[in-house]
């Protein structure tokens, strides 16, 4: 599952390590990290937004263990995202707004996980792997049709994968 | 005794003639003696007592057949039990082809054809046609080439709810897109490689665009579900703008790209898919393949040759067999 973790970090070196090192240990892979710098505590604080993936039943041990370490968790939200899909994207990715084509698949129940852009030269379409999560396949196809639809507009073909319940 | 009229006498049409005089013992073992009446293209014709060797001979040479009765007229004023249809396709008007079937349709003769044009324009119009004549429409040679489809899904399917149906139903785009994963090169350099092998049509656009899939597709789906799909219900997109890194980065996920057709009642689409390398569909070359998803025969899968001359004429024959047997 999805785990998005804020924790208050003194700005310090080497704290952001004692957070990372009980995710490693449990397993945990990290999907992304941002610094919130712009939005310190009065503190003096920086709150760091963790994305990782875990398994659901090692959560609850993590979080405690964070705690212990004497690290300030702000929130945690757990989006159980079950389905999963890649599909590629051929076009003009990074021109026609990236950040407008993810925003506009992210939702509620599905956001976008991974994207791998591969740019070969000036003016040549550009190659992307994009993954999708969702809630439920439902969810996931809603998110399809979406990304679809906004890629559509933008000129870009999406390359779906067959369904692999197929098999 | 059968008689027979071969309408169109190119490369499908010699195919199946060359066929008949090479399986005539098999052949009338099953279905008994049979004789071809006329043959005829769009402009020559030839009839009466001839050899199917001589014929092949004289088209070969002259480019024509000796008489000039055209195809239309051996249609409508011939004496035969079975059409064997294999004139060009258009499938924007059905073309002579057309004409040709629900003629014969109409006089009460079974018709088999290779063309998918007036199957694509007409397809529940003719089978009405045919179920009110009480002959047979055979058209197994339509779709994917050899591969027994049609017959597959009319009979030993018939009981079979098939939820989805997914294939590779162009052998060049199979062609252009396997030797693109291979050798990672863009596709306009595979392409004209195909051109070069005869693979691929000096206006490769009705392959590569996904429009011949396409038809075969329609044929596929309305046997399968009883409907009047027509061309512009298919959803396409074609393989041109297939980039060599979409490979690269495919097969690092264990994935290839294949131009996959698929109907199920609701869509049909035709359309690049990523396609798990170890999947029954991740087929090489200019092999054909089709996947039916069934509710109580689980997934059956079928691969042969899409296209070619011997190929074609296998299916029509099998259809021929088919009717009388």
């Amino acid at each position: 599952m999805l785990l998005t973790l804020i924790v208050e970090l003194e700005d310090k070196p080497g704290q952001l390590l004692k957070v990372l090192k009980p995710i490693s240990e449990l397993g945990g892979n990290i999907v992304g990290i941002v610094h919130q710098r712009g939005r310190k505590t009065p503190l003096n604080r920086i709150p760091v937004e963790i994305s990782l993936k875990i398994d659901e039943r090692k959560v609850k041990m993590l979080i405690d263990k964070i705690q212990e370490l004497g690290v300030v968790i702000r929130s945690y939200d757990e989006v159980k995202l079950i389905a999963t899909t890649s599909l590629l994207l051929i076009g003009h990715i990074i021109h026609t707004d990236l950040s407008d084509t993810i925003n506009r698949v992210d939702s509620e129940d599905s956001e976008i996980v991974e994207l791998q852009v591969c740019m070969p030269e000036i003016n040549r379409p550009s190659t992307a792997i994009v993954t999708i999560s969702a809630k439920s396949p439902e969810d996931l196809s809603k998110a399809i049709s979406k990304l679809k639809e906004v890629c559509s507009e933008k000129g870009i073909i999406v390359i779906e994968p067959v369904e692999e319940e197929f098999l | 005794m059968i008689k027979l009229a071969i309408i169109g006498f190119g490369n499908v049409g010699q195919g199946f003639a060359e066929l008949l005089i090479k399986k005539r013992r098999e052949i009338e073992k099953r279905v008994g003696k049979f004789k071809v009446v006329a043959i005829a293209d769009s402009k020559s014709s030839i009839s009466g007592d001839f050899k199917l060797e001589e014929a092949i001979e004289i088209k070969k040479k002259t480019g024509k057949l000796p008489e000039d009765r055209i195809a239309i007229e051996i249609v409508e004023g011939e004496d035969y039990d079975v059409l064997i249809e294999s004139t060009i396709t258009d499938i924007e008007t059905g073309g002579a082809g057309l004409k040709y079937i629900k003629t014969a349709l109409k006089r009460g003769c079974h018709v088999v054809t290779s063309n998918k044009g007036p199957l694509v324009v007409a397809f529940k119009e003719l089978v009405n046609l045919a179920n009110r004549k009480g002959v047979k429409l055979m058209y197994e040679a339509t779709v994917g080439g050899v591969m027994p489809v049609i017959k597959l899904i009319r009979k030993y399917l018939a009981i079979c709810e098939i939820e989805r149906a997914m294939g590779i139903l162009n052998g060049t785009c199979n062609y252009i897109l396997s030797r693109m994963e291979e050798e990672k090169l863009p596709f306009n350099q595979i392409l004209n490689e195909a051109k070069e092998l005869g693979i691929a049509e000096a206006n490769p656009s009705y392959d590569i665009e996904g429009i011949d899939a396409a038809a075969k597709l329609v044929i596929l789906a309305n046997t399968i579900y009883d409907c009047n799909f027509k061309f512009k219900d298919v959803e396409r997109i074609g393989i041109d703008s297939i980039t060599p890194e979409a490979f690269e980065i495919a097969i690092k996920r264990g994935y290839t790209i294949r131009l996959i057709a698929e109907a199920s009642k609701r869509v049909l689409k035709v359309s690049p898919r990523l396609v798990p390398i170890n999947h029954p569909l991740a087929v090489r070359g200019t092999m054909n393949a089709l996947m039916l998803k069934t509710d109580t025969a689980g997934n059956i899968v079928v691969m042969g040759r899409g296209a070619g001359r011997k190929e074609t004429a296998t299916a029509m024959l099998s259809d021929l067999i088919e009717i009388y047997e």
